[in-house]
């Protein structure tokens, strides 16, 4: 029911808005709950596990009942709060878990059965068998009790992420933060001020106090246009400071485009902030907390303060009727209020046998709510007095049970709440978040004045930690009425009174966890599910475990509370991942090649963030390894080119560099020539293979270093450790130049003929012998040749400044075709490579050492390096290690396959008989047959034995005969000729 | 978490990697014994309270940071550039 005169909406604008299908209006300013309200619409939700039926319970963020999906299909947004939702022309909402309607909901039989189905009704029930928990409990209870669902759909809005830095942020703008903001802003310090509703003002906005003799919503609005015309001020609405971290960084979530119809174009719906603030005022207020009785939960009851919140500041009465209840002496408050605003009052009633009386309305001393009536709706109460039991018929009841503080973020790192006996309630452990000082409701201080006055002390303390002098400030004239609360959790009495009404866990559920012996209150959290879901318990926990330290014989601050986690109030997961989706999560690295291998439809593979061509398809090939094959044969017969820059590509200089290489490598390269290249094998600490790759001496001081693609980074990184950490008085530098340089393999017989075509001075032996290195010209850009062979042929690497490599890749590709070349891809660089042996990291996989590749003798006795004292311990190269070696297949089966282990040939293939593992596998068309490299016990020693391979997961069994893992040409000959 | 780079001042913690205790440092001479290196290379503390540890400020000058750190409190009680603790 609407109040004329009363609010602070904009009764000018009518906002016309859908829910479940009916359309209703509104006013600028109103949320889903105050209009629904306003409308007589009073059930908006059904509840979690019985389908009952639900209103409006709190008029804030806590809200456990009013949760409705907004928007369709992709847009579809769950689980919205009713409270927290502003209308705007053509919002459209619809109630959740009920079907088929929330009037009519089939499910709300689970309300009958509820005998049968308290805590640790699934966990007993649901047993047995086992088989059927998934395919028939699980589907069955998740569509009968639930949240609202997402579309299923990709996300169509747009979420941003951001950082904030200050010197104090301000978290609360009720009378405390509004007090604290303004101190620490007039003291010149850089101050955010974030409060989670649409407006500024705290309970100011809700209650009829003066504040300076203005009403404390004029007060609050005078105040935050000061604040707004200083520049060292940001103010943040619709802002939920979700989380405290480490070193004064706080999570933040603006919601910026769920309260309009006129979202910019390109602007977010929600944006997550980091805020880093040197100092905080935590001023988040206080949550109401209600009573348990029997059936509480009917729409129309709800806590006392939301009920003078809908009156104040949205001018609605969400009855026409209203009766009090409570044990503080707000009741008085909301009684007044009531009344003022001509709206009858039913009863009060006052559980404190000592309570206030009053001349305007009769005062229920002692008395207590015992129950309630009505189908969909709350039509009567029945109150409990020493005289007996009265019904009294009334459509609203406001409750209260007193207040607590919003300690949650005090919580965030570890601390722990203190009771406090005067208001019944826990308070923040002062330190408990460093840098942080509480003010305000949140820390116990009820009335508006010692609101203000936390308020301005905490702003002083912390300019004074900050170094600023705060101005005198007087603390406003407000009032300090008193509080007096007695104890008031649970109304005794048969059926269920509710505690968490989001959960649907009653005063018996708790006290039946208690009496099945979870009497931590965090086991007998995870039995009932109390305090699970959206609120987090923020409506219930603390009369659950005062149910529960009733229930054990313990105090509450004995009991203690559960661990208050971050976020604050629920945050979608594409707010957090924002900035973090797709290519941003996974960046795409391309090649100056990749347009033209992608013109040629070369399918891509992924090495690591880069993307390379697999196989060049010609005409009339029809599986890969036709591509694959006709490469390899290219390459071995004629010339082939393929983009190598993926690989790392290390630019080291200074006069130390060499001996710096010498340090990080096993072999030495403080004596490799200038214009030569040197393969080179690096090992952890442990003594286990890092990387390998080549390096080039361009000059006396200045080496580049190749590694593998997978391994860049890590070796960058290694390096930068190894000079930094263990040697800085090397004198040396490093310079990642991977994206600098272009650089293509040029493989094959007619590779130097290609190339001499294409360079300003031809190549010759004499010049250019194998792993030659040095700068050259290509058609007149300066670019580096390196005269090195992964794949056994007479071949060259060709590198050229970025800029130039898309157009020298046309061009190599062009000159090979015209050589009865052309491009090969990553299945043929593969091959060519197993053919000779070479490793990659499926061979130094982590867990090989040099001896096990057969480079033992490359750890140079000469000197010191990395990983080379480790390397020596008797166990890495004692007789049974699994070494590298070939395998051919012999038998029947001329399949190999990776990852298959080898067992001796009459060996059972068990694990015990084990005897290694094959690490690469390929059909080699030049050798016409499967090859595989393989770790072997004592595998070199085993040249011309038959070992056999077991698949057991493809089930193929081949017997292999092990061979040198150079299939091809072992002399060398082909690559020096 | 924050972190104080010798060099670029304050930072978030994503800009850093990490890589663990800075007796990372401490690398033994090549005679020094198995029990030596079994150390370095192996063996950790695991305190409950002020910890050194390396971080490398990746995301941003690419300085190898020592870093002391209360494990408890989670202080950040102090930075150094590793090539500094090393000199």
């Amino acid at each position: 029911m609407r109040i004329e005169g009363k609010g602070l909406i904009d009764r000018s604008e009518t906002v016309p808005f859908v829910f479940d299908g009916v359309r209703y209006t509104g006013f600028r300013g109103d949320t889903l709950a105050s209009a629904l309200l306003a409308n007589e619409q009073r059930l908006m939700g059904r509840s979690f596990k019985y389908h009952r039926p639900r209103g409006v319970l709190t008029a804030g963020s806590e809200e456990p009942n009013a949760l409705v999906t907004v928007g369709e299909g992709a847009a579809q947004n769950p689980n919205v709060r009713a409270t927290m939702q502003e209308i705007y022309p053509e919002l459209s909402a619809r109630s959740q878990n009920r079907w088929p309607s929330l009037n009519f909901d089939l499910m709300s039989i689970n309300d009958l059965a509820a005998p049968f189905l308290g805590a640790g009704f699934y966990y007993k029930t649901f047993m047995w068998p086992k088989s059927f928990w998934e395919k028939l409990y699980e589907p069955v209870i998740r569509r009968a009790a639930g949240l609202g669902a997402l579309s299923g759909a990709d996300n169509v809005d747009k979420y941003e992420s951001a950082y904030a830095f200050c010197d104090l942020l301000v978290i609360g703008a009720g009378p405390a933060g509004l007090m604290a903001a303004l101190v620490a802003a007039r003291a010149g310090a850089d101050v955010i001020l974030a409060d989670e509703n649409a407006r500024m003002g705290g309970r100011l906005l809700s209650e009829t106090y003066a504040v300076d003799g203005k009403p404390g919503h004029v007060w609050a609005d005078e105040v935050l246009s000061q604040l707004e015309a200083m520049e060292n001020v940001r103010l943040m609405t619709r802002t939920t400071i979700a989380g405290a971290y480490d070193q004064g960084t706080f999570a933040a979530l603006e919601r910026f485009g769920h309260h309009t119809e006129h979202r910019p174009s390109g602007a977010p719906l929600e944006t997550y902030w980091r805020i880093v603030a040197k100092r905080s005022v935590l001023a988040a207020g206080a949550l109401e907390r209600p009573v348990a009785f029997r059936d509480n939960d009917r729409p129309g009851i709800m806590t006392a303060g939301a009920v003078r919140a809908y009156l104040n500041r949205w001018g609605v009465s969400p009855g026409r009727n209203v009766s009090i209840f409570g044990n503080t002496d707000d009741i008085h408050r909301t009684a007044r209020d009531l009344l003022d605003a001509g709206v009858h009052v039913a009863a009060v009633i006052d559980s404190r046998h000592d309570a206030p009386l009053s001349n305007e309305y009769e005062v229920l001393r002692g008395a207590q709510v015992c129950g309630s009536t009505g189908r969909k709706g709350l039509e009567a109460i029945t109150v409990r007095r020493a005289s007996g039991e009265e019904r009294i018929h009334t459509d609203c009841l406001a409750m209260t049970g007193g207040w607590n503080p919003s300690v949650h973020l005090t919580c965030h790192m570890n601390g722990r709440p203190t009771w406090n006996r005067d208001i019944e309630a826990f308070v923040p452990t002062p330190g408990a978040i460093p840098g942080m000082i509480t003010a305000g409701a949140c820390n116990g201080s009820f009335s508006t004045v010692s609101c203000l006055r936390d308020g301005i002390e905490a702003a002083k303390s912390s300019l004074a930690e900050l170094g600023l002098k705060a101005p005198k400030t007087p603390v406003p004239d407000a009032e300090d009425d008193p509080y007096n609360i007695s104890q008031l959790w649970a109304v005794p009495g048969t059926g269920r009174a509710w505690l968490d009404f989001q959960n649907d866990v009653t005063v018996k559920d708790v006290k039946q966890a208690a009496t099945e012996n979870f009497r931590s209150v965090e086991h007998m959290k995870r039995y009932t599910t109390q305090g699970m879901a959206t609120d987090q318990g923020k409506n219930s926990n603390v009369a659950a475990l005062a149910v529960l330290a009733d229930a054990t014989g313990r105090g509450i601050p004995e009991t203690g509370t559960t661990t208050f986690r971050p976020p604050y109030s629920p945050i979608a997961i594409a707010a957090l991942g924002a900035g973090a989706e797709g290519s941003a999560f996974k960046p795409q690295r391309f090649t100056t090649s990749h347009p033209a291998s992608l013109k040629r439809n070369a399918p891509m593979i992924e090495a690591g963030l880069w993307y390379r061509p697999s196989y060049f398809s010609k005409d009339g090939e029809t599986t890969w390894r036709q591509s694959c094959d006709r490469e390899v044969n290219m390459v071995r017969q004629a010339v082939g080119i393929c983009d190598v820059s993926t690989l790392g590509k290390i630019d080291i200089q200074g006069p130390d560099a060499g001996a710096f290489l010498d340090f990080v490598y096993t072999n030495m390269f403080s004596t490799l020539k200038v214009g030569r290249t040197r393969y080179g094998l690096m090992l952890r600490e442990d003594g286990y293979v890092m990387d390998d790759g080549t390096t080039a001496r361009l000059g006396e001081t200045h080496y580049l270093m190749t590694t593998t693609t997978a391994a860049a980074g890590e070796v960058m990184k290694h390096l930068e450790f190894v000079h930094q950490g263990l040697r800085p008085d090397l004198d040396v530098t490093f310079t990642s130049v991977t994206e600098h340089w272009a650089q293509f393999a040029v493989a094959g017989p007619k590779s130097r003929e290609l190339l001499s075509a294409l360079l300003d001075t031809p190549l010759d032996d004499e010049n250019w012998p194998f792993m030659a290195c040095g700068p050259v010209s290509v058609l007149g850009v300066q670019g580096r040749l390196f005269r090195i062979s992964f794949s056994g042929e007479h071949a060259y690497e060709i590198a050229v400044p970025a800029r130039y490599g898309a157009n020298l890749f046309d061009i190599l590709t062009e000159r090979a075709e015209a050589l009865g070349g052309g491009l090969y891809g990553m299945e043929a660089l593969n091959v060519l490579r197993i053919e000779k042996g070479f490793i990659t990291h499926a061979e130094i996989h982590g867990r090989t050492t040099a001896y096990d590749i057969g480079m033992g003798r490359m750890v140079s006795q000469k000197k010191d390096c990395i990983g080379k004292t480790m390397s020596e311990r008797p166990g890495l190269e004692e007789a049974g290690r699994e070494r590298l070696v070939g395998l051919k297949p012999i038998g029947e089966s001329k399949e190999l396959l990776a990852g298959a282990h080898l067992y001796n040939e009459e060996a059972e293939p068990v694990r015990t008989n084990d005897q290694g593992y094959l690490t690469s596998v390929c059909y080699s068309p030049t050798m016409e047959t499967m090859l595989g490299l393989a770790f072997l016990a004592d595998g070199p020693d085993r040249y011309g034995e038959i070992v056999k391979m077991v698949d057991h997961l493809r089930d193929v069994t081949t017997l292999c005969e092990v061979v040198n893992p150079v299939f091809f040409d072992p002399e060398g000959g082909r690559v020096r000729g | 978490m924050r972190i104080t780079c010798p060099y670029c001042g304050e930072r978030d913690r994503r800009e850093f990697y990490y890589r663990g205790a800075a007796v990372d440092l401490e690398r033994p001479a090549p005679d020094a014994g198995e029990d030596a290196w079994n150390d370095f290379v192996y063996l950790r503390d695991n305190p409950a309270g002020v910890t050194r540890e390396l971080w490398c400020h990746e995301g941003g000058c690419g300085a190898w940071i020592v870093v002391t750190r209360n494990t408890v409190t989670h202080e950040i009680l102090g930075s150094q550039l590793a090539s500094e603790v090393k000199r």
